[in-house]
Protein backbone atom coordinates (compact mmCIF):
# COMPACT_ATOMS: atom_id res chain seq x y z
CA UNK A 1 0.00 0.00 0.00
CA UNK A 2 2.83 2.39 0.84
CA UNK A 3 6.01 1.69 0.38
CA UNK A 4 9.18 3.69 1.44
CA UNK A 5 12.27 4.26 0.33
CA UNK A 6 15.49 6.18 1.39
CA UNK A 7 13.13 8.37 3.05
CA UNK A 8 14.58 11.63 4.79
CA UNK A 9 13.02 14.26 7.22
CA UNK A 10 15.14 16.65 8.43
CA UNK A 11 17.47 14.79 10.75
CA UNK A 12 14.37 13.09 12.74
CA UNK A 13 13.99 10.26 10.07
CA UNK A 14 15.98 8.26 7.81
CA UNK A 15 13.61 5.36 6.41
CA UNK A 16 15.85 2.86 3.67
CA UNK A 17 13.15 1.09 2.60
CA UNK A 18 9.62 0.03 4.24
CA UNK A 19 6.79 -1.54 3.45
CA UNK A 20 2.92 -1.14 4.90
CA UNK A 21 0.83 -3.93 3.11
CA UNK A 22 -2.63 -3.40 1.82
CA UNK A 23 -5.40 -4.51 4.35
CA UNK A 24 -3.24 -5.43 7.10
CA UNK A 25 -2.78 -4.51 10.57
CA UNK A 26 1.05 -2.63 10.98
CA UNK A 27 1.75 -1.65 14.51
CA UNK A 28 4.66 0.85 14.54
CA UNK A 29 6.21 0.75 17.92
CA UNK A 30 9.54 2.48 19.47
CA UNK A 31 10.58 4.65 22.30
CA UNK A 32 9.69 8.32 22.75
CA UNK A 33 11.09 10.49 20.55
CA UNK A 34 12.08 7.97 18.17
CA UNK A 35 9.82 9.30 14.95
CA UNK A 36 6.63 7.12 15.24
CA UNK A 37 4.48 9.97 14.75
CA UNK A 38 7.07 12.11 12.53
CA UNK A 39 6.27 8.81 10.18
CA UNK A 40 2.36 8.99 10.35
CA UNK A 41 2.17 12.66 9.62
CA UNK A 42 4.69 11.94 6.42
CA UNK A 43 2.22 9.31 5.12
CA UNK A 44 -0.69 11.87 5.81
CA UNK A 45 1.25 14.32 3.78
CA UNK A 46 0.55 16.83 7.00
CA UNK A 47 4.66 17.19 6.42
CA UNK A 48 6.55 16.68 2.86
CA UNK A 49 10.02 14.49 3.03
CA UNK A 50 13.08 16.00 1.93
CA UNK A 51 14.87 12.97 -0.10
CA UNK A 52 13.91 9.44 -1.24
CA UNK A 53 10.16 8.64 -2.52
CA UNK A 54 7.14 7.54 -0.40
CA UNK A 55 4.64 6.04 -2.81
CA UNK A 56 0.93 5.24 -2.32
CA UNK A 57 -1.06 2.43 -4.48
CA UNK A 58 1.93 3.02 -6.99
CA UNK A 59 1.57 6.68 -7.21
CA UNK A 60 4.53 9.47 -5.75
CA UNK A 61 2.99 11.20 -2.64
CA UNK A 62 4.54 14.40 -4.41
CA UNK A 63 1.78 13.48 -7.58
CA UNK A 64 -1.00 13.43 -5.12
CA UNK A 65 -3.01 16.34 -4.43
CA UNK A 66 -2.78 16.67 -0.42
CA UNK A 67 -6.46 17.06 0.97
CA UNK A 68 -7.59 14.48 -1.93
CA UNK A 69 -4.62 12.13 0.24
CA UNK A 70 -5.57 12.77 3.49
CA UNK A 71 -9.70 11.91 2.57
CA UNK A 72 -8.10 8.21 1.48
CA UNK A 73 -5.47 8.56 4.83
CA UNK A 74 -7.16 9.96 7.12
CA UNK A 75 -4.93 10.52 10.50
CA UNK A 76 -5.58 10.67 14.10
CA UNK A 77 -2.98 12.35 16.05
CA UNK A 78 -1.68 11.88 19.22
CA UNK A 79 -3.61 13.96 21.70
CA UNK A 80 -7.24 13.70 20.72
CA UNK A 81 -8.38 16.67 18.67
CA UNK A 82 -11.97 18.27 20.29
CA UNK A 83 -13.67 20.33 18.51
CA UNK A 84 -16.04 23.00 20.32
CA UNK A 85 -19.76 21.51 20.25
CA UNK A 86 -21.80 18.56 20.79
CA UNK A 87 -21.01 14.31 21.06
CA UNK A 88 -22.82 14.33 17.60
CA UNK A 89 -21.10 17.61 15.80
CA UNK A 90 -17.67 16.06 16.71
CA UNK A 91 -18.76 12.64 15.50
CA UNK A 92 -19.83 14.28 12.23
CA UNK A 93 -17.13 16.59 11.57
CA UNK A 94 -14.68 14.10 9.56
CA UNK A 95 -17.52 14.04 7.16
CA UNK A 96 -18.31 17.67 6.89
CA UNK A 97 -13.90 18.82 6.42
CA UNK A 98 -13.82 15.82 3.87
CA UNK A 99 -17.29 16.56 1.76
CA UNK A 100 -18.77 13.22 2.43
CA UNK A 101 -22.35 12.82 2.88
CA UNK A 102 -23.67 12.77 6.65
CA UNK A 103 -25.55 9.82 7.97
CA UNK A 104 -28.33 9.29 10.50
CA UNK A 105 -28.35 8.81 14.38
CA UNK A 106 -28.53 4.84 14.08
CA UNK A 107 -24.96 5.26 12.48
CA UNK A 108 -23.68 7.27 14.85
CA UNK A 109 -24.80 5.03 17.62
CA UNK A 110 -23.47 1.73 15.76
CA UNK A 111 -20.05 3.65 16.03
CA UNK A 112 -20.70 4.45 19.83
CA UNK A 113 -20.95 1.25 20.72
CA UNK A 114 -17.84 0.20 18.54
CA UNK A 115 -15.56 2.58 20.11
CA UNK A 116 -17.23 1.58 23.39
CA UNK A 117 -18.72 5.04 24.54
CA UNK A 118 -21.56 5.02 26.41
CA UNK A 119 -22.59 8.95 25.99
CA UNK A 120 -25.40 10.81 24.99
CA UNK A 121 -25.04 12.60 21.34
CA UNK A 122 -26.19 15.85 22.33
CA UNK A 123 -23.69 16.17 25.14
CA UNK A 124 -20.73 18.88 25.22
CA UNK A 125 -18.15 17.09 24.17
CA UNK A 126 -15.78 19.25 26.17
CA UNK A 127 -16.90 17.51 29.41
CA UNK A 128 -15.70 14.08 28.34
CA UNK A 129 -12.71 12.44 29.83
CA UNK A 130 -9.81 12.15 28.69
CA UNK A 131 -9.80 8.35 28.02
CA UNK A 132 -13.79 9.24 26.33
CA UNK A 133 -12.37 11.54 23.97
CA UNK A 134 -9.79 9.71 22.76
CA UNK A 135 -12.78 7.01 22.06
CA UNK A 136 -14.46 9.83 20.65
CA UNK A 137 -11.81 11.39 18.13
CA UNK A 138 -11.28 7.25 16.97
CA UNK A 139 -15.27 6.89 16.22
CA UNK A 140 -15.07 10.14 14.17
CA UNK A 141 -12.48 8.54 11.94
CA UNK A 142 -14.06 5.37 11.71
CA UNK A 143 -17.23 6.90 10.66
CA UNK A 144 -15.20 8.37 7.80
CA UNK A 145 -14.89 4.85 5.99
CA UNK A 146 -11.42 5.34 4.75
CA UNK A 147 -8.95 3.43 3.02
CA UNK A 148 -5.89 3.72 5.82
CA UNK A 149 -6.40 4.66 9.11
CA UNK A 150 -3.47 6.11 10.75
CA UNK A 151 -3.75 5.92 14.50
CA UNK A 152 -1.20 7.77 16.47
CA UNK A 153 -1.46 5.72 20.26
CA UNK A 154 -5.16 5.67 19.82
CA UNK A 155 -5.93 3.57 23.20
CA UNK A 156 -3.01 5.46 25.06
CA UNK A 157 -5.71 6.82 27.66
CA UNK A 158 -7.95 4.01 28.10
CA UNK A 159 -7.50 0.56 30.56
CA UNK A 160 -6.48 -2.59 29.38
CA UNK A 161 -9.44 -3.86 28.93
CA UNK A 162 -11.02 -0.99 27.17
CA UNK A 163 -8.18 -0.94 25.14
CA UNK A 164 -8.27 -4.67 23.97
CA UNK A 165 -12.42 -4.06 23.18
CA UNK A 166 -11.99 -1.01 21.48
CA UNK A 167 -8.60 -1.73 19.40
CA UNK A 168 -10.66 -5.17 18.59
CA UNK A 169 -13.63 -3.90 17.31
CA UNK A 170 -11.14 -1.41 15.02
CA UNK A 171 -9.18 -4.86 14.06
CA UNK A 172 -12.62 -6.33 13.23
CA UNK A 173 -14.03 -3.61 11.08
CA UNK A 174 -10.69 -3.13 9.67
CA UNK A 175 -10.80 -7.07 8.39
CA UNK A 176 -14.10 -6.88 7.03
CA UNK A 177 -13.77 -4.24 4.63
CA UNK A 178 -10.06 -4.82 3.62
CA UNK A 179 -8.99 -1.44 5.01
CA UNK A 180 -5.27 -0.76 6.01
CA UNK A 181 -4.83 0.04 8.79
CA UNK A 182 -1.30 1.62 10.43
CA UNK A 183 -1.24 2.03 14.25
CA UNK A 184 1.66 3.69 16.74
CA UNK A 185 1.41 2.24 20.03
CA UNK A 186 3.64 1.89 23.12
CA UNK A 187 1.33 -1.07 24.39
CA UNK A 188 2.93 -4.49 23.85
CA UNK A 189 0.10 -6.52 24.57
CA UNK A 190 -1.51 -4.61 21.02
CA UNK A 191 1.02 -5.56 19.19
CA UNK A 192 1.48 -8.74 20.32
CA UNK A 193 -2.76 -9.25 19.58
CA UNK A 194 -3.57 -7.37 16.70
CA UNK A 195 -1.01 -7.16 14.20
CA UNK A 196 0.21 -8.81 11.29
CA UNK A 197 3.21 -6.83 11.27
CA UNK A 198 5.13 -4.36 13.47
CA UNK A 199 7.55 -1.75 12.32
CA UNK A 200 10.01 -1.11 15.47
CA UNK A 201 11.62 2.62 14.79
CA UNK A 202 14.89 3.61 16.70
CA UNK A 203 16.27 7.49 16.74
CA UNK A 204 14.34 7.62 13.07
CA UNK A 205 15.50 4.24 11.84
CA UNK A 206 13.05 1.22 11.18
CA UNK A 207 15.22 -1.31 13.03
CA UNK A 208 15.34 -4.36 11.66
CA UNK A 209 13.91 -7.36 13.39
CA UNK B 1 -26.36 80.95 11.35
CA UNK B 2 -23.22 82.02 13.48
CA UNK B 3 -19.66 81.29 12.61
CA UNK B 4 -17.27 79.57 15.15
CA UNK B 5 -15.51 81.58 18.07
CA UNK B 6 -12.18 82.04 16.91
CA UNK B 7 -9.78 80.89 19.84
CA UNK B 8 -6.65 83.15 20.81
CA UNK B 9 -3.32 81.98 21.59
CA UNK B 10 -3.79 82.61 25.14
CA UNK B 11 -7.10 80.72 25.21
CA UNK B 12 -5.55 77.68 23.61
CA UNK B 13 -2.73 77.77 26.62
CA UNK B 14 -5.01 78.16 29.27
CA UNK B 15 -6.66 75.07 28.39
CA UNK B 16 -3.33 73.44 29.13
CA UNK B 17 -3.98 73.74 32.52
CA UNK B 18 -5.63 70.30 32.29
CA UNK B 19 -2.27 68.73 31.61
CA UNK B 20 -1.60 70.76 35.16
CA UNK B 21 -3.52 68.86 36.68
CA UNK B 22 -3.28 65.49 35.62
CA UNK B 23 0.71 65.70 36.13
CA UNK B 24 -0.12 66.98 39.24
CA UNK B 25 -2.38 64.17 40.22
CA UNK B 26 0.09 61.21 39.14
CA UNK B 27 3.11 63.16 40.54
CA UNK B 28 1.45 62.74 44.34
CA UNK B 29 0.13 59.14 43.32
CA UNK B 30 3.70 58.62 42.00
CA UNK B 31 2.28 56.80 39.05
CA UNK B 32 5.33 56.95 36.83
CA UNK B 33 3.56 57.91 33.55
CA UNK B 34 4.85 61.97 33.93
CA UNK B 35 7.27 60.75 30.56
CA UNK B 36 4.40 59.82 28.20
CA UNK B 37 2.08 62.42 29.18
CA UNK B 38 4.41 65.23 28.69
CA UNK B 39 5.42 63.65 25.68
CA UNK B 40 1.82 62.76 24.16
CA UNK B 41 0.62 66.46 24.46
CA UNK B 42 3.84 67.79 23.04
CA UNK B 43 3.43 65.22 19.93
CA UNK B 44 -0.65 66.43 19.78
CA UNK B 45 0.61 69.68 20.07
CA UNK B 46 3.31 69.69 17.38
CA UNK B 47 1.46 67.24 14.68
CA UNK B 48 -1.85 69.48 15.08
CA UNK B 49 -0.27 72.61 14.08
CA UNK B 50 1.80 70.98 11.68
CA UNK B 51 -1.39 69.34 9.97
CA UNK B 52 -3.51 72.95 10.43
CA UNK B 53 -0.77 74.32 8.53
CA UNK B 54 -0.43 71.75 5.65
CA UNK B 55 -3.96 71.54 5.35
CA UNK B 56 -4.42 75.09 5.17
CA UNK B 57 -2.16 75.24 2.06
CA UNK B 58 -3.73 72.57 0.84
CA UNK B 59 -7.15 73.72 0.69
CA UNK B 60 -6.00 77.37 -0.28
CA UNK B 61 -4.04 75.59 -3.44
CA UNK B 62 -6.56 72.85 -3.98
CA UNK B 63 -5.01 70.66 -6.53
CA UNK B 64 -5.46 66.34 -7.18
CA UNK B 65 -1.92 65.80 -6.78
CA UNK B 66 -2.17 67.29 -3.18
CA UNK B 67 -5.21 65.57 -2.44
CA UNK B 68 -3.77 62.35 -3.56
CA UNK B 69 -0.53 62.59 -1.56
CA UNK B 70 -2.53 63.71 1.49
CA UNK B 71 -4.42 60.07 1.33
CA UNK B 72 -1.15 58.22 0.53
CA UNK B 73 1.00 59.61 3.97
CA UNK B 74 -2.36 58.38 5.70
CA UNK B 75 -2.79 55.09 4.05
CA UNK B 76 1.29 54.64 4.85
CA UNK B 77 0.86 55.97 8.48
CA UNK B 78 -1.87 53.65 9.09
CA UNK B 79 -0.57 50.52 6.96
CA UNK B 80 2.63 51.25 9.57
CA UNK B 81 0.59 51.31 12.50
CA UNK B 82 -1.12 48.05 11.66
CA UNK B 83 2.37 46.48 11.78
CA UNK B 84 3.69 47.76 14.73
CA UNK B 85 -0.15 47.22 16.60
CA UNK B 86 -0.05 43.54 15.72
CA UNK B 87 2.52 42.38 18.67
CA UNK B 88 3.30 39.08 16.90
CA UNK B 89 6.04 38.65 13.90
CA UNK B 90 4.34 38.96 10.56
CA UNK B 91 5.25 37.52 7.59
CA UNK B 92 6.26 39.65 4.56
CA UNK B 93 3.30 38.02 2.59
CA UNK B 94 0.85 38.73 5.85
CA UNK B 95 2.30 42.30 5.33
CA UNK B 96 1.33 42.85 1.85
CA UNK B 97 -1.83 41.64 2.36
CA UNK B 98 -3.05 44.19 4.87
CA UNK B 99 -1.52 46.60 2.77
CA UNK B 100 -3.54 45.97 -0.26
CA UNK B 101 -6.27 45.37 1.78
CA UNK B 102 -6.08 48.74 3.73
CA UNK B 103 -5.53 50.65 0.22
CA UNK B 104 -8.43 48.59 -1.98
CA UNK B 105 -10.85 48.68 0.98
CA UNK B 106 -10.76 52.12 1.81
CA UNK B 107 -10.06 53.57 -1.48
CA UNK B 108 -13.39 51.98 -2.92
CA UNK B 109 -15.46 53.04 0.24
CA UNK B 110 -13.89 56.46 -0.01
CA UNK B 111 -14.64 57.00 -3.73
CA UNK B 112 -18.11 55.39 -3.69
CA UNK B 113 -18.91 57.80 -0.80
CA UNK B 114 -17.67 60.64 -1.82
CA UNK B 115 -18.95 60.28 -5.75
CA UNK B 116 -21.69 58.42 -5.34
CA UNK B 117 -23.19 59.25 -1.91
CA UNK B 118 -22.20 63.51 -1.44
CA UNK B 119 -21.55 63.54 -4.96
CA UNK B 120 -18.66 66.22 -4.53
CA UNK B 121 -17.11 68.34 -7.59
CA UNK B 122 -14.61 68.08 -8.45
CA UNK B 123 -13.20 64.74 -7.23
CA UNK B 124 -10.63 66.35 -5.38
CA UNK B 125 -11.88 68.47 -3.54
CA UNK B 126 -9.62 68.67 -0.52
CA UNK B 127 -12.18 69.75 2.12
CA UNK B 128 -14.31 66.24 1.48
CA UNK B 129 -11.47 64.36 0.57
CA UNK B 130 -9.08 64.54 3.25
CA UNK B 131 -11.26 64.34 6.43
CA UNK B 132 -13.46 61.87 5.24
CA UNK B 133 -10.49 59.32 3.80
CA UNK B 134 -8.92 60.11 7.36
CA UNK B 135 -11.87 58.85 8.96
CA UNK B 136 -12.25 55.87 6.78
CA UNK B 137 -8.35 54.96 6.85
CA UNK B 138 -8.09 55.42 11.06
CA UNK B 139 -11.27 52.79 11.36
CA UNK B 140 -10.00 50.67 8.78
CA UNK B 141 -7.13 50.67 10.54
CA UNK B 142 -8.04 49.73 13.98
CA UNK B 143 -10.69 47.24 12.37
CA UNK B 144 -7.23 45.47 10.49
CA UNK B 145 -5.33 45.28 13.67
CA UNK B 146 -7.82 43.60 15.46
CA UNK B 147 -8.73 40.95 12.89
CA UNK B 148 -5.48 40.08 12.08
CA UNK B 149 -4.09 39.94 15.97
CA UNK B 150 -6.73 37.62 16.28
CA UNK B 151 -6.18 35.87 13.20
CA UNK B 152 -1.99 34.90 14.12
CA UNK B 153 -2.77 34.22 17.38
CA UNK B 154 -5.88 32.17 16.28
CA UNK B 155 -3.57 30.26 14.44
CA UNK B 156 -0.93 29.50 16.75
CA UNK B 157 -3.08 28.86 19.91
CA UNK B 158 -5.68 26.25 17.77
CA UNK B 159 -2.88 24.96 15.64
CA UNK B 160 -3.83 21.24 16.78
CA UNK B 161 -7.34 21.80 15.81
CA UNK B 162 -6.38 22.91 12.36
CA UNK B 163 -3.62 20.58 11.78
CA UNK B 164 -6.52 17.84 13.09
CA UNK B 165 -9.15 19.19 10.40
CA UNK B 166 -6.04 19.15 7.97
CA UNK B 167 -5.29 15.23 8.93
CA UNK B 168 -9.44 14.83 8.45
CA UNK B 169 -9.26 16.14 4.37
CA UNK B 170 -9.99 19.52 5.51
CA UNK B 171 -9.23 22.15 3.30
CA UNK B 172 -7.06 24.79 4.60
CA UNK B 173 -10.11 26.93 4.21
CA UNK B 174 -12.35 24.64 6.37
CA UNK B 175 -9.71 23.84 8.83
CA UNK B 176 -9.40 27.85 9.49
CA UNK B 177 -13.56 28.87 8.75
CA UNK B 178 -13.61 29.37 12.88
CA UNK B 179 -10.72 31.16 13.26
CA UNK B 180 -11.31 33.16 10.26
CA UNK B 181 -15.43 33.97 11.02
CA UNK B 182 -13.82 35.20 14.87
CA UNK B 183 -10.77 37.34 13.84
CA UNK B 184 -13.50 39.17 11.25
CA UNK B 185 -16.08 39.22 14.01
CA UNK B 186 -13.80 40.91 16.32
CA UNK B 187 -12.65 43.07 14.09
CA UNK B 188 -16.08 45.25 13.24
CA UNK B 189 -17.28 44.65 16.60
CA UNK B 190 -15.80 47.92 17.53
CA UNK B 191 -17.75 49.76 14.97
CA UNK B 192 -21.02 48.26 15.43
CA UNK B 193 -21.05 48.87 19.05
CA UNK B 194 -20.11 52.44 18.77
CA UNK B 195 -23.28 52.53 16.39
CA UNK B 196 -25.26 51.39 19.18
CA UNK B 197 -24.28 54.75 21.68
CA UNK B 198 -24.00 57.29 18.97
CA UNK B 199 -26.51 59.87 19.67
CA UNK B 200 -27.14 59.36 23.16
CA UNK B 201 -23.72 58.11 24.84
CA UNK B 202 -21.79 60.46 23.39
CA UNK B 203 -22.03 62.97 19.95
CA UNK B 204 -19.41 61.69 17.31
CA UNK B 205 -16.55 64.03 16.64
CA UNK B 206 -17.65 65.33 13.34
CA UNK B 207 -20.98 66.07 14.16
CA UNK B 208 -19.86 68.29 16.78
CA UNK B 209 -17.15 69.91 14.51
CA UNK B 210 -19.82 70.78 12.04
CA UNK B 211 -22.37 72.25 14.98
CA UNK B 212 -19.65 73.78 16.05
CA UNK B 213 -18.89 76.03 13.27
CA UNK B 214 -22.57 76.73 12.38
CA UNK B 215 -23.99 74.19 10.80
CA UNK B 216 -28.07 73.14 11.79
CA UNK B 217 -27.59 69.87 13.32
CA UNK B 218 -29.82 68.13 10.92
CA UNK B 219 -27.50 68.09 8.47
CA UNK B 220 -24.95 67.42 10.63
CA UNK B 221 -26.54 63.98 11.59
CA UNK B 222 -27.28 63.26 8.12
CA UNK B 223 -23.62 63.59 7.24
CA UNK B 224 -22.65 61.38 10.53
CA UNK B 225 -24.90 58.79 9.63
CA UNK B 226 -23.61 58.59 6.23
CA UNK B 227 -20.30 58.80 7.36
CA UNK B 228 -21.47 56.11 9.87
CA UNK B 229 -22.40 53.75 6.95
CA UNK B 230 -19.51 54.59 5.20
CA UNK B 231 -17.12 53.60 7.73
CA UNK B 232 -19.04 50.44 8.84
CA UNK B 233 -18.27 49.86 4.75
CA UNK B 234 -15.11 50.75 4.60
CA UNK B 235 -14.12 48.21 8.60
CA UNK B 236 -16.49 45.65 6.83
CA UNK B 237 -13.87 45.24 3.34
CA UNK B 238 -10.70 46.12 4.61
CA UNK B 239 -11.10 43.38 7.51
CA UNK B 240 -12.55 40.86 5.28
CA UNK B 241 -10.30 41.05 2.71
CA UNK B 242 -7.09 40.93 5.64
CA UNK B 243 -8.31 38.05 7.11
CA UNK B 244 -10.07 36.40 3.67
CA UNK B 245 -6.56 36.22 2.04
CA UNK B 246 -4.37 36.60 5.42
CA UNK B 247 -5.38 33.07 6.44
CA UNK B 248 -4.24 31.43 3.14
CA UNK B 249 -0.43 32.74 4.41
CA UNK B 250 -0.18 29.95 7.20
CA UNK B 251 -0.34 27.13 4.46
CA UNK B 252 1.71 26.47 1.67
CA UNK B 253 0.78 25.18 -1.48
CA UNK B 254 0.77 20.95 -0.30
CA UNK B 255 -1.75 22.74 2.27
CA UNK B 256 0.42 21.98 5.13
CA UNK B 257 0.44 24.09 7.80
CA UNK B 258 3.53 26.49 7.69
CA UNK B 259 3.95 28.89 11.14
CA UNK B 260 7.11 29.49 10.12
N1 LIG C 1 8.24 20.19 13.86
C1 LIG C 1 9.33 19.71 14.49
N2 LIG C 1 10.44 20.48 14.55
C2 LIG C 1 11.54 20.04 15.17
N3 LIG C 1 11.64 18.84 15.75
C3 LIG C 1 10.58 18.04 15.70
C4 LIG C 1 9.37 18.42 15.08
N4 LIG C 1 8.48 17.42 15.19
C5 LIG C 1 9.11 16.45 15.87
N5 LIG C 1 10.36 16.80 16.19
C6 LIG C 1 11.38 15.98 16.90
O1 LIG C 1 11.47 14.76 16.24
C7 LIG C 1 11.64 13.70 17.14
C8 LIG C 1 10.58 12.63 16.89
O2 LIG C 1 9.31 13.15 17.25
P1 LIG C 1 8.01 12.28 17.14
O3 LIG C 1 6.87 13.10 17.61
O4 LIG C 1 7.91 11.70 15.80
O5 LIG C 1 8.32 11.14 18.21
P2 LIG C 1 7.42 9.91 18.67
O6 LIG C 1 8.17 8.69 18.29
O7 LIG C 1 6.05 10.07 18.16
O8 LIG C 1 7.46 10.07 20.24
P3 LIG C 1 6.31 9.80 21.32
O9 LIG C 1 6.23 8.34 21.52
O10 LIG C 1 6.79 10.50 22.54
O11 LIG C 1 5.04 10.38 20.78
C9 LIG C 1 11.56 14.31 18.53
O12 LIG C 1 12.87 14.46 19.01
C10 LIG C 1 10.93 15.64 18.30
O13 LIG C 1 11.41 16.58 19.23
MG1 LIG D 1 4.27 10.49 18.97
Amino acid sequence: MFCLRGVRYRDILDIERLEIPEGKVTCIVGESGSGKTTLLRLLNKLISYDNGEIVYKGRSLKDIDSVELRRRVVMLPQTPPIFPGTVRDNLLIGLVFSEKPLVGEEKLLEIMEMVHLDKGLDEDAEKLSGGEKQRLALGRVLLMDPEVFLLDEPSSALDEDTEEVVIGSLVKYAGERGKTVVMVTHSKQVARSFSDKIVEINHGRVVSR
Amino acid sequence: MKGIIELQMWQVAVAYIFIVILLFIVRTRGIPREKEILVASLRMTLQLVLTGYILAYIFNNSHPLYTLLAISVMEAFAIYNTYKRVKTPLSPRLREIIAVSMVTGTLASLFYFLLVVVRISPWYDPRYVIPIAGMLIGNSMTGISLGVSRLVDGMRTQQHLVEAALMLGATPGAASKQIVNASFDAAILPTINSMVGMGIVFLPGMMTGQILSGVSPLTAIEYQIAIMLGILGSVALTVVMSVQLGYKTFFNEECQLDLQ
